[in-house]
């Protein structure tokens, strides 16, 4: 997948530290969104047909192709929301409950 | 349809939206996320106080990959007008600029501004997205909000059904402008939406887009039912998809037989609440449109 590199964020100390507009350059991402989730999607690879039906209805474009033409998904921004899962024409996603002990 | 159409295998692998922060299973955020897949690099983006804006721009993090910019709350259509005219006195050809505002900002508050746009026959691209109240504030009736659907301001009791007005017609409001092109779609057709994406990019002049979005926070259903559920709208009749273009009415999907209002209704828990005689109401609403639109549609 085609995305932005997480950056490191140093709280401003003064004015001059802050953005002339109220954000940053475009892609500028801080923090991930796993925390979100209760459940992870797992692709079960040999079920997985490579339809990309996943990839074309996730809200968080986190589902990318993979060279083999199947599916990966992008577990740092992930929230879990299984729409992935439920729209596989073959159930080849299955929802996993997190474990949270770790 | 050409062979160059924009399908799920030819996309881009770039994602321009994302790390937002919307709710899991945002309906709203995938037509965006899809929308920036088609106009690619080198789109310009007004988005008006709402979901979007406010799940995309949280300092430090800025999870659109192209230019946006939030835009006062009735203002998306003249910014996108100004937007247009700064790139022209650039010397800018190859741009899209396109406006991502919600069924409030659009139907409501920024009616006024998105009229004179398309009045002005900008070369602009509108796109809204209806998720049927005002849901970044936490749920209030809209003028796109349905008959029956509960939100905070439209309470459902014993006297009333929650919102008692019909949803505002705005896709006949705009395409009554005489547009260049406008166009209903939902996120439960994804298809059907990229090609009518495609449609607006090319198209000299004023082009908007209403897409039907789900709200698994505002609506109260599961979040992994947000595609299939915008589907089964489509299939009840409670939302249509249409083309409007050279002054000509198209409907893409005419279900011949249509799922059952009731069934679809009841898995929301904004209408979770709904009497045999109120699903009657929404039916009947629902039949006198269809049988306007397929007798005067193509």
């Amino acid at each position: 997948m085609d995305k932005p590199e997480l950056k490191d964020f140093t709280k401003p100390e003064s004015i001059r530290d802050y953005p002339v507009g109220p954000s940053f350059y475009g892609g500028h991402l801080v923090s991930v969104n796993s925390g979100w989730r209760t459940f992870r999607p797992v692709v079960a690879l040999d079920t997985c047909t490579g339809c990309f039906r996943c990839y074309l209805v996730c809200p968080d474009g986190v589902i990318a192709k993979t060279e083999a033409g199947k599916v990966a998904v992008d577990y740092d921004f992930c929230k879990g929301c299984g729409v992935c899962a439920h729209e596989c024409p073959f159930s080849a996603i299955d929802m996993v409950k997190e474990d949270i002990s770790e | 349809m050409s062979s160059n159409r924009i399908t799920v295998k030819n996309m881009t692998d770039k994602e321009y939206f994302l790390g937002h922060k919307a709710c899991a299973g945002c309906g709203g955020s995938l037509a965006v996320r899809l929308a920036l897949k088609v106009f690619g690099d080198r789109t310009f983006a007004a988005l008006p106080a709402g979901c979007m804006s406010a799940v995309g721009f949280i300092y430090p993090q800025m999870a659109f990959l192209n230019n946006a910019i939030i835009s006062t709350f009735p203002g998306t259509g003249s910014m996108l007008s100004g937007m247009r005219a700064g790139l022209d006195a650039l010397g800018v050809k190859d741009a899209h600029v396109v406006g991502f505002a919600g069924d409030g900002g659009t139907a409501d508050i920024g009616l006024q501004a998105l009229s004179g746009a398309i009045d002005r026959r900008e070369k602009i691209i509108y796109i809204c997205y209806d998720n049927e109240a005002y849901m970044n504030t936490g749920v209030q009736k809209s003028g796109l909000t349905p008959y029956g659907a509960r939100t905070t301001t439209s309470p459902a009791g014993n006297n009333l059904p929650g919102s008692v007005m019909q949803k505002k017609n705005l896709f006949e409001i705009v395409a009554a402008h005489d547009i260049a092109y406008a166009a209903t779609a939902s996120v439960g057709y994804p298809q059907d939406y990229l090609n009518k994406l495609s449609k607006a990019a090319a198209v000299e002049g004023t082009s908007y887009i209403h897409i039907y979005a789900t709200c698994p926070t505002g609506w109260g259903t599961p979040t992994e039912t947000s595609v299939s559920l915008a589907k089964e709208a489509v299939d009840s009749g409670l939302w249509y998809l249409a083309e409007y273009e050279d002054g000509a009415f198209t409907l893409n999907r005419k279900p011949k037989e249509f799922f059952p209002v009731k069934e679809h209704l009841l898995k929301q828990g904004r209408f979770k609440h709904l009497k045999d005689s109120d699903i009657k109401v929404i039916e009947e609403a629902r039949d006198k449109k269809w049988k306007r639109m397929l007798e005067k549609w193509n």
